[in-house]
């Protein structure tokens, strides 16, 4: 027996549509979903190694509780409905104790997690939080402040760019195919790449022009791109002068940065900059300057964003072909979107955040995700009041928060701890229960709403059953939340219930997805006259003087300040990413491990040989808050101030061998700090000390 | 040679991997033969710009293959309507005469079975009509698949679009 379902990868959090191939039971091919323009039945890596993840034993298999220490790792099998009877037992403890504030609940950015909302609001929680604060906390600040907008309702319109400047945006190592299909198009017909970063990557050796620029310096090169553009009227006059509001005071401002000031900070030839600035001006409005994920990330991230969305605005590159656009919902062709379960009505909740997101001591982070990083200090600290109960759902904060031996600290106070994930992630580890969710290939998923230049919905559908004994995160929850009595906010007994019930009022049902795997509300690109943007900033414009900051008592244009000063000796820490993994996700899927199964420092080799380090010699390097050991990889392709190592390694968790204990984890070296103005954690602000073993 | 031709586009290719997973997925191997692989060279500044080769390696299908020649059970045979060459698992007794002849490395051991392994254009595929796994899945279309005249035609066109000028203001 032979079938075919379309559906959505989740090797990453893109969620490519995929076309899988079951042959008795068995997934015997999975590929990119051919109706799909700009995807044609390609995937990334990761993508491709999702048979070798379902059919990898190293994953739990059954609900697992903690019989011996924390982290320890003496586990005992349990059925399903012990677990859960496990779970809300000790949860209504912890409520009873310390009312529903203090159950938090983490994920990573989902399908489901409008359930997982509905889970906390229903117990009288705020503190759900997600990721997205580590990833891009300030780029949604800053989109909020200068257009109205959040990064998520903008896009990038690669396939028809001229030029694209990248700032540390590794694309073609962080691969959403679509993205990368589409920039390799735009190279094709002539479009030039700029790539700045003080690492050489695959995208640097994609690019027409490299800066390796000193570390921490991008927002010094930009106000010197602003001064040129404008003493140079390089702008788009007539959209500059109908959409800016704030252009004098960003003229004064920028009138002290020249491109000789920034030579010397950023170590880029002033003429360089000059002639970026004119290039990229004889291209407008078709170019874009990427603004995230990644480029430098320190506790003054927001007004890097801000800097790199002006530059934008300047072009006239706003909700222009080849620039950065708008994304259209359904509501733009008369349509609705698919419900959600927070449209029910919850008990009040009248406590802050934990991380006092939207109120006046952290007033513009977005507060419906949270700020992940502040969890180890409000738990640690009881501020605003205590945390007790923590569900990790598809989200790790011991390698995803900065500082883990903090974190662990932090995770020791709880009383309680869940995960739900497919991985014997570090937090499963660390876990009291582990709750093992069905993987994509297993389950059917809440659906999709794909706002772009034309609004879309998918559908992830389950092609297999579930190999071991998992099951659906929407479904864990609703079993959870009926032992709590919160039962009637989860009106569904399947996840295709679910499903329908999203689908009520759009006027489609899952069996329109059957054909090609997606429905569409239109037809066709839709770009707003550019003469009338609808603006969500009070002023209806794009406001460089900001109202959201000035309000909240920051000001729009900050005299600048460089970072923090290298000591002598010491090295900038950076991180970022390969093509192989995800994150820290997937270091342990058989073949992708076999691909890349270690992490190494990346380190200059003038400062090396200063160091006595020879290549593939073992290191320890050291900050102030952690230190391990790691690989020395020798070479001229980076910074000599900076060193350099891929995110995600160095696992704890025993039972997944692969990756068990391989390479070392950035996070126990970085320090937890952050963008106090825009959320960000501040990735790129550690500094550590090498030194050979 | 066979009748087909895989053709890599270095200037696309981005070294992810993509095709070397999804043969090993499509053919259920363990992790380390690698029927097709590619091979980084760089980076390397030229002219202060880094570049890096991706170079894409499996088999050539040649016209008088060597491991062919080299098999003492017959199980390397090329088959006589494509050119493609192929191993019969079955024949193989895992002796790697054709892993000595090969000049490129192309049959690759397979510890589970003790027998080797060769990229055959997953020419199961290719009988159904379809394009062999690494093609399929490769996320810049580095990779292209047919015959020797039609992959040959890609490069000349590539090379006219360049040059010529009509595309452009």
């Amino acid at each position: 027996m032979k079938k075919e379902v379309f559906s959505l990868c989740l090797m990453c959090s893109v969620r490519c549509p995929i076309k899988v191939e079951v042959e008795n039971g068995h997934v015997s091919w999975i590929e990119g979903n051919q109706n799909v323009a700009g995807i044609n039945g390609s995937l990334c890596p990761t993508g491709a190694a999702g048979i070798s993840m379902l059919y990898d034993n190293q994953r739990p298999q059954s609900p697992l509780i903690r019989v011996g220490k924390r982290g320890a790792g003496n586990w005992r099998k349990a059925s399903w409905e012990e677990a859960i009877d496990y779970v809300a037992t000790r949860l209504a403890q912890v409520i009873d104790k310390n009312g529903g504030q203090s159950v938090a609940l983490g994920e990573r950015t989902q399908l489901t997690t409008h359930v997982s909302k509905t889970f906390l609001n229903a117990l009288g929680s705020p503190n759900h939080f997600t990721h997205d604060s580590l990833c891009k906390g300030s780029v949604n600040t800053a989109c909020r402040s200068l257009f109205g907008y959040t990064d998520e309702q903008m896009g990038i319109n690669y396939v028809n760019t001229k030029h694209i400047v990248l700032y540390g945006r590794n694309i073609f190592e962080a691969i959403a195919v679509k993205e990368v299909k589409a920039l390799m198009n735009a190279l094709e017909k002539g479009a030039k790449i700029t790539y700045i970063d003080p690492r050489v990557t695959i995208t640097a050796s994609k690019a027409h022009q490299y800066w390796m620029i000193r570390p921490g310096t991008d927002l010094t090169l930009n106000y010197a791109l602003i001064h040129v553009i404008l003493k140079e009227l390089l702008y788009d006059a007539e959209f500059v002068s109908k959409w800016i509001y704030g252009l004098n005071e960003l003229r004064d401002f920028v009138e002290e940065y020249t491109p000789k000031w920034a030579e010397v900070e950023t170590g880029i030839p002033k003429e360089e900059i000059i002639d970026l600035a004119r290039e990229v001006s004889r291209n407008k409005p078709s170019v874009i300057f990427h603004y995230g994920y990644r480029g430098t990330s320190h506790t003054n991230e927001i007004y890097m964003r801000l800097s790199i969305l002006m530059l934008n605005a300047l072009m006239g590159s706003v909700e222009a072909k080849g620039g950065i656009y708008f994304r259209k919902g359904p509501g733009e062709v008369g349509k609705k979107p698919a419900r959600t379960l927070l449209g029910q009505n919850f008990p009040k909740i009248d406590v802050p955040r934990f991380d006092k997101a939207g109120t006046k001591d952290f007033p513009l982070p977005f507060a419906p995700y949270g700020v992940a990083q502040i969890l180890p200090y409000a738990i640690l600290n009881e501020d605003p009041y205590p945390i007790k109960a923590l569900i990790a759902y598809h989200f790790d904060p011991l390698m995803s928060i900065s500082d883990t031996n903090q974190t662990k600290r932090a995770l020791d106070k709880l009383d309680l701890i869940v995960t739900i994930d497919i991985n014997y992630s570090d937090i499963a580890w660390y876990s009291d229960v582990i709750l093992p969710e069905s993987t994509y290939l297993e389950r059917t998923d809440c659906i999709m709403q794909m706002n772009d230049l034309t609004p879309y919905m998918f559908l992830r559908k389950k092609a297999v059953e579930p190999r071991y004994d998992t099951m659906d995160g929407a479904m864990i929850l609703k079993k959870i939340g009926e032992k709590l009595g919160i039962g009637s906010y989860f009106p569904y007994e399947t996840m295709e219930d679910l499903v329908e019930w999203q689908l009520e009022g759009t006027g489609f049902t899952m069996k329109d997805f059957e054909e090609k795997g997606f429905v569409t509300y239109g037809t066709g690109d839709i770009f707003w006259d550019r003469d009338n943007i609808p603006f969500l900033t009070p002023s209806g414009k794009i406001e460089f003087k900001s109202s959201l900051l000035e309000n909240a008592g920051f000001e729009s244009f900050p005299a600048y300040e460089a970072i923090p000063k290298r000591e002598d000796g010491k090295f900038r820490l950076i991180v970022g990413r390969t093509a192989i993994h995800t994150h820290i996700s997937t270091q342990n899927v058989p073949y992708l491990n076999g691909l890349e199964s270690e992490n190494t420092l990346w380190i200059n080799t003038i400062r090396a040989d200063e160091l006595g380090i020879k290549n593939n010699a073992i290191v320890e390097v050291a900050s102030s808050v952690g230190k391990g050991q790691i690989k020395a990889f020798v070479t001229d392709l980076i910074h000599p101030e900076a060193v350099f190592m891929l995110h995600g390694y160095g696992h704890e968790a025993v039972w997944a061998k692969r990756s068990f204990n391989k390479g070392l984890s950035d996070t126990v070296l970085m320090e937890n700090v952050y963008d106090k103005v825009g959320g960000s954690a501040a990735f790129d602000e550690t500094f550590v000390t090498v030194k050979l073993l | 040679m066979s009748k087909y031709y895989l053709f890599q586009d270095i200037k696309k290719c981005i070294g992810c991997h993509a095709c070397e997973i999804q043969c090993k997925s499509y053919k259920n191997l363990p992790i380390e033969p690698e029927l097709c692989k590619i091979i980084q060279v760089g980076p390397k500044f030229i002219d202060g710009l880094p570049k890096i080769s991706f170079v894409f390696m499996s088999c050539f299908h040649c016209e008088t293959p060597w491991c062919v020649s080299a098999c003492p059970t017959g199980a390397m045979k090329k088959r006589a309507r494509d050119g493609i060459v192929f191993i019969d698992k079955d024949m193989c007794v895992g002796c790697k005469a054709c892993v000595s002849a090969c000049p490129w490395g192309a049959p690759q051991w397979n510890e589970d079975t003790g027998k080797v392994e060769k990229c055959d254009f997953c020419m199961d595929r290719i009988d159904n009509g379809l394009k062999p796994a690494c093609v399929v899945v490769c996320p810049t279309d580095c990779l292209q698949f047919g015959t020797v005249e039609e992959t040959t035609r890609i490069r000349r066109e590539r090379h006219a679009s360049v040059v010529t000028s009509l595309d452009k203001e």
